[in-house]
């Protein structure tokens, strides 16, 4: 695990630049450019508001601007772990002829996938922090919470992305199911509506590590509370043993890369 | 630092032949199959060969060393584990200093990029710095010829631009140890000598050079040291000359044989007139001799010559029956000798002959035999291709009146 960070510290030039071609490669292709790092949050969170109003009909209860704002503020993650995911797992099948051609630590691959979502986030969230004072949100202290879950985020990400790309690798149709699981996931996280709507079964959507970010990035954004700690160290938790795990099975199975693919 | 660049110590690799389960949707069935039938299964169980089989040699700093073999002799699967791209199952790989691999020219260019972003790109692909390729930006793109293009999109390159900018940035590595595998057969011809001239620096500059190559030629102009792979294993390793010969010699009895009927070819000869083996010059006249032999009877049975050159490209082939000479017939035990007269008007290189069994009407092949031999061919103009035209320059001066150039006739090649 050590060795494979210092090798990834070692080669973070080539890191950088096969994020920057994967950056460079969808911005040029798509007529849309910067539009398409928008797009995807800004049709979750329209799916989002029509649940809204749905529930709002059914419920009784107005929808505030808060809402909405909590929807766009979820929409971002998920859309950014998506599509690094989706990225992510294809990303040594469909590089194979650099990874049967040239050297190098492969785990660059999964992680440039996670680094370039990253970057269609960070085109998206100056857009967001344009729409969310309309939604009646005002900065709060609380929002310096924010970088930490993002880290946990990225860390659950990128290690299953790393994990999935070298399965793969070995097992083509991996792809299939995880564009199948990524579709209907969306039911079962918190992103369009919030955890507490399940009641006392809350804890058991929150068992998704996704959903205390997600719900943390909410409180800490939108409602100005500290998010819930414990749900926090969780997903932490879980995150890091992942990315650990994630590294130490892509480590054991790089050798028969070349071989495989 | 030791005085060896590269050491392979009794490399073995297991490949496995024939299914390989590359869905999970494969997989269980599989796994189900092997539970319910365990005997039936083991005695099918997938074959497995070792494409390498108890590698060890040095290289020593500085030299040049060239890897020949037939197809599928493990050349290429070398090469993947002298550049880490493959793991040994068995043996251990030692390499001092930086190695750069060029396995394919080109890898990682993407068609979208313009070339100079490829060549950053490649470049760090490769194992440079970015401030490294910034330096030899400019030598490179100087190199390959492409100063006008370099801000086009590859994808928008002939073939051959796209090869010389790969070259170019793989020459400009500066390694300890450079790996090519058979990239030299890319670009035209006087980018290939200059590629070569590249090589010649690089291995000057004290560089190791390990060269893979069906290019016998260039691998006769150019290393010092051959190491003939058959099979696996190493079968000859000494001055490049001796190596190449004993690879001309081995290439009848390696051929790789297909089809097994009642008639065969049991040796295949192509001689000069002059008494001449393996080696001829241009415009020599040679006989290819093919003797087969039927275990059962046979009916008409032709005759099929092909000549491929270095880069397997078929520049000729013919048979008994085109040339309107009736097929034979043989009974069990019976064997035919059948010659051809060929004028060899072909440009300087190795080039291969395949020999073919073939029924005409039944569109039917009994044997088929490639490579059956090899030979080299030399020439004492400067000239490339495949056929030797024997150019002469007849005329070439300055006219002493000017013409308008529409006068040129349209369509004049410039090469």
């Amino acid at each position: 695990m050590i060795d494979a960070l210092r090798e990834l510290i070692r080669n973070r030039e080539l890191l950088y630049m096969i994020t920057w071609r994967e950056i460079r490669i969808r911005y040029k292709q798509s007529v849309m450019g910067l539009l398409w790092a928008v797009l995807m949050p800004i049709i979750i969170t329209s799916a989002g508001v029509v649940v809204r109003v749905a529930a709002s009909r059914v419920s009784g209860q107005p929808i505030t601007g808060a809402d909405i704002g909590g929807i766009g503020v979820k929409a971002l993650p998920w859309a950014f772990f998506v599509s690094a995911l989706r990225f992510g797992t294809t990303s040594l099948t469909g590089n194979s002829s650099l990874v049967t051609k040239i050297k190098f630590p492969r785990l660059i691959f999964p992680l440039s996938s996670v680094l370039t979502s990253l970057f269609d986030m960070g085109i998206a969230v100056p857009v967001l922090l344009i729409v969310l004072p309309f939604a009646g949100v005002r900065p709060a202290l609380t929002m310096l919470w924010v970088p930490l879950l993002l880290l946990i985020l990225v860390i659950f990400t990128a290690g299953l992305c790393i994990a999935f790309s070298a399965a793969n690798l070995f097992f083509r149709d991996i792809k299939y199911i995880v564009e199948v699981v990524l579709t209907f996931a969306i039911f079962f996280t918190p992103v369009l509506y919030d955890a507490a709507v399940a009641g006392k079964w809350s804890s058991i959507l929150m068992l998704n590590p996704l959903a205390p970010i997600l719900e943390g990035l909410n409180s800490s954004v939108i409602l100005g509370r500290q998010p819930d700690l414990r749900w926090i160290t969780y997903s932490a938790c879980v995150s890091v043993l992942l990315f650990w795990s994630g590294i130490v099975f892509f480590r054991r199975l790089e050798p028969r890369f070349a071989e495989s693919v | 630092m030791s005085e060896y660049a590269l050491r392979m110590n009794h490399v073995f690799k297991r490949f496995r032949r024939g299914d390989q389960h590359d869905s999970l949707r494969d997989l269980i069935p599989s796994l189900v199959k092997r539970a319910v039938r365990k005997d039936r299964e083991r005695a099918l169980a997938p074959h497995e060969f070792w494409v390498l089989n108890d590698i060890s040699f040095d290289v020593r700093r500085g030299e040049t060393l060239g890897i020949i073999g037939h197809n599928g002799a493990g050349k290429s699967t070398m090469l993947k584990h002298l550049s880490g791209i493959m793991v040994p199952t068995r043996g251990t790989i030692d390499v001092t200093g930086r190695l750069s691999a060029l396995i394919e020219v080109g890898a990682g260019f993407h068609p979208d990029l313009t070339g100079r972003e490829n060549v950053f790109l490649n470049g760090v692909i490769l194992g440079m710095t970015r401030s490294e390729v910034k330096r030899k930006f400019d030598e490179i793109v100087d190199f390959a010829g492409l100063e006008e293009f370099i801000d086009t999109p590859v994808k928008r390159y002939s073939s051959g631009m796209f090869a010389r900018l790969g070259f170019s940035v793989a020459a400009h590595l500066e390694p300890d140890i450079l790996v090519i595998d058979e990239v030299l057969s890319v670009g035209d011809f006087a980018f290939q000598r200059k590629g070569i001239e590249k090589m010649r620096a690089i291995a000057k500059s004290g560089a190791t050079v390990i060269f893979v190559s069906h290019n016998l030629q260039a691998v006769a102009e150019f290393c010092d040291r051959g190491i003939l792979l058959e099979r696996g294993s190493i079968v000859a390793d000494g001055p490049t000359d001796q190596v190449i010969r004993r690879y001309l010699d081995t290439a009848i009895s390696h051929g790789e044989r297909t089809v097994r009927g009642p008639v065969r070819i049991v040796a295949t000869s192509i001689t000069g007139t002059g008494g001449e083996i393996g080696r001829f010059s241009a415009g020599n006249k040679a006989r290819i001799k093919v003797l087969l032999e039927a275990s059962a009877s046979a009916e008409k049975v032709a005759v099929v010559i092909q000549l491929f050159d270095a880069a397997f490209y078929d520049v000729f082939n013919t048979s008994s029956e085109r040339l309107t000479h009736s097929p034979v017939c043989l009974d069990a035990g019976q064997r035919a000798e059948c010659e051809f007269e060929v004028d060899l008007h072909l440009g300087a290189g190795t080039y291969y002959l395949g020999v073919y069994l073939y029924r005409y009407d039944m569109e039917r092949e009994y044997d088929h035999i490639f490579p059956a031999t090899s030979f080299v061919m030399t020439t004492d103009r400067d000239t490339h291709g495949a056929a030797n035209l024997y150019p002469v320059v007849t005329r070439f001066e300055a006219l002493s009146e000017t013409r308008p150039a529409t006068l040129l006739a349209p369509g004049r090649s410039q090469g």
